[in-house]
């Protein structure tokens, strides 16, 4: 019964995909709206990104001078550590979890009220693909800032790690210097950006269609915001395993 | 002119219409009134296309829309307006950029052009002055009013309204009612209102149609309507002892 319902989700999903990928009825109107979402979704996710990105570049940087660092490691594996911790994972997954809930909840109520309000009728009847109009600038605005989220988000990692050092004097710049520079990868960092576009499509996708296919009242639509970040958030762990078998192999 | 021939809806095995013909004529009011799951919201929802009938016609002019594809049906969407039953404006834009919208959308005007378009459909329903509010601090009349505007922005031939009245006190719901009356007897529009607000059949009740059941019980007009010896007409309009009696000194009066 479960598996028949998942099955049924996941059709409609596609159905309503097919409808949001398609070309966009005006341009002018795209246009506009993209660059709309991008402020919302992108631009307003800037500060929660850094000051979360900042807060776990300093905890990992305790953590591994506390627990990794030993008489029998090397000194640079503090930074090194980190380094491969906010590239690898940190700066692309979980950031993007941390989206999903607040990007993604966000998505599925602005679109679920405009369903239960009628506003979603109101374009179909007008002729306009409404799922078309109003998801993919998201989908869009948000595969497109994403990278800037990823490169900021290491950016302010690296610099957690580096306050932590200074304020509390466990260990000095020019060592963790030493450890982030050690055996640096540029692919690393193309692998968390690539990553991050099917996370950020992820997160548009499937908040828009729990709210696009809310019906009832403004219950319904909490009850889809709460759908929304679990769903996305076994999504995205999911294809980070999928993608990471695939691209490190 | 619309068409509606011999339609059938069911839910679930459930029917909700059961073989409903009527003609909708051009430049006047056609009502469509019932009790609260008579099933007039399902025929609305039929005739405009978000349904679509087990069996019947649905004729636009010579058009059938249930047997059009999807993009000649959009195709006919495009020549309809809407007033929704929650005024449905987009609260992301003002009550200018909504009225504005149909015309970004689908107008091959300047922006000269649709502005002036746009203002002269918010002077039509006297709501100039609100252009810049958003739609959250309109009152419920003047939302109705905005959706109106936005409806008839794209000069439509078919202008469909789900309960225009719900929510609005008795005179500001006039107002309304006289608002779609006079926009289509002006363009000559195919109008269909569907209520169960009974100043609004007295009002502007140029054709109605009864709906009991998913059946079609009474077809006629206001001056009809008084006249009726339709049990479930008579129990649905005049169901208090005010109006029963209200109905009598009318007949006196004549």
């Amino acid at each position: 019964m479960v598996l028949v319902e998942a099955i049924k989700t996941f059709g409609s999903y596609l159905l309503l995909m097919k409808r949001v990928l398609t070309k966009p009825e005006k341009w002018r109107m795209y246009f506009r709206r993209t660059l709309h979402e991008i402020y919302q979704l992108g631009i307003y996710s800037i500060p929660i990104v850094l000051i979360i990105s900042l807060f776990i570049g300093a905890l990992l940087c305790i953590q591994m001078k506390t627990n990794v660092e030993s008489p029998w490691m090397p000194k640079f594996i503090t930074g090194y550590a980190t380094r491969e911790v906010l590239l690898l994972e940190f700066s692309s997954t979980i950031m993007c979890l941390i989206l999903a809930g607040k990007v993604g909840s966000n998505i599925t109520s602005e679109i679920g009220a405009m369903r239960v309000t009628q506003q979603i009728d109101a374009l179909d009847m007008m002729g306009v693909n409404s799922a078309n109009f109003l998801i993919l600038p998201k989908v869009t605005g948000l595969v497109f800032t994403i990278p800037i989220l990823v490169i900021f988000s290491i950016a302010s990692g690296i610099g957690g790690a580096f306050l932590i050092g200074k304020l509390t004097g466990i260990m000095t710049a020019e060592e963790l210097t030493v450890g982030l520079q050690h055996e640096f990868t540029a692919w690393f960092i193309w692998y968390s950006i690539i990553k991050s576009f099917f996370f950020a499509f992820i997160i548009t996708s499937v908040a828009s269609f729990y709210g696009y296919t809310v019906k009832g009242g403004s219950i319904e639509v909490g009850k889809a915001s709460t759908n929304t970040v679990v769903s996305c958030s076994v999504l995205i762990l999911f294809s980070d395993i999928v993608l990471t078998n695939i691209m490190m192999q | 002119m619309i068409e509606v021939c011999s339609i059938h809806k069911e839910f679930e095995g459930k029917t909700v219409l059961d073989n409903i013909s009527a003609t909708f004529k051009n430049g006047i009011t056609n009502l469509i009134i019932g009790q609260s799951g008579a099933g007039k919201t399902v025929l609305l929802k039929c005739i405009v296309g978000l349904l679509t009938p087990e069996k019947g016609k649905i004729i636009y002019d010579g058009r059938d829309i249930t047997t059009l594809k999807e993009k000649e049906k959009i195709a006919i969407r495009r020549e309809i307006g809407m007033l929704f039953q929650s005024a449905a404006l987009f609260d992301s834009m003002s009550v200018l950029e909504n009225v504005m919208f149909p015309l970004d959308m689908f107008s091959t005007m300047t922006y000269k052009e649709r502005l002036a378009r746009a203002r002269a459909c918010l002077d039509r329903v006297n709501l100039i002055e609100a252009q810049d509010k958003s739609p959250e601090e309109l009152s419920g009349g003047m939302q109705k009013r905005a959706a109106i505007a936005r409806a008839i922005a794209l000069e439509p031939k078919y202008l469909f309204c789900d309960e225009p009245n719900s929510g609005l006190d008795p005179q500001t719901s006039l107002i309304i009612d006289e608002l779609i009356h006079d926009i289509t007897e002006e363009s000559g529009i195919t109008t269909i209102v569907n209520t169960h607000d009974m100043n609004s059949v007295m009002n502007i009740g140029d054709h109605i149609l009864f709906i009991s059941s998913g059946k079609l019980a009474w077809e006629g007009d206001k001056s009809l309507i008084l006249n009726t010896d339709n049990q479930s007409l008579n129990n649905f309009l005049f169901s208090s002892e005010i109006l029963r009696q209200v109905k009598e000194q009318a007949l006196d009066n004549r």
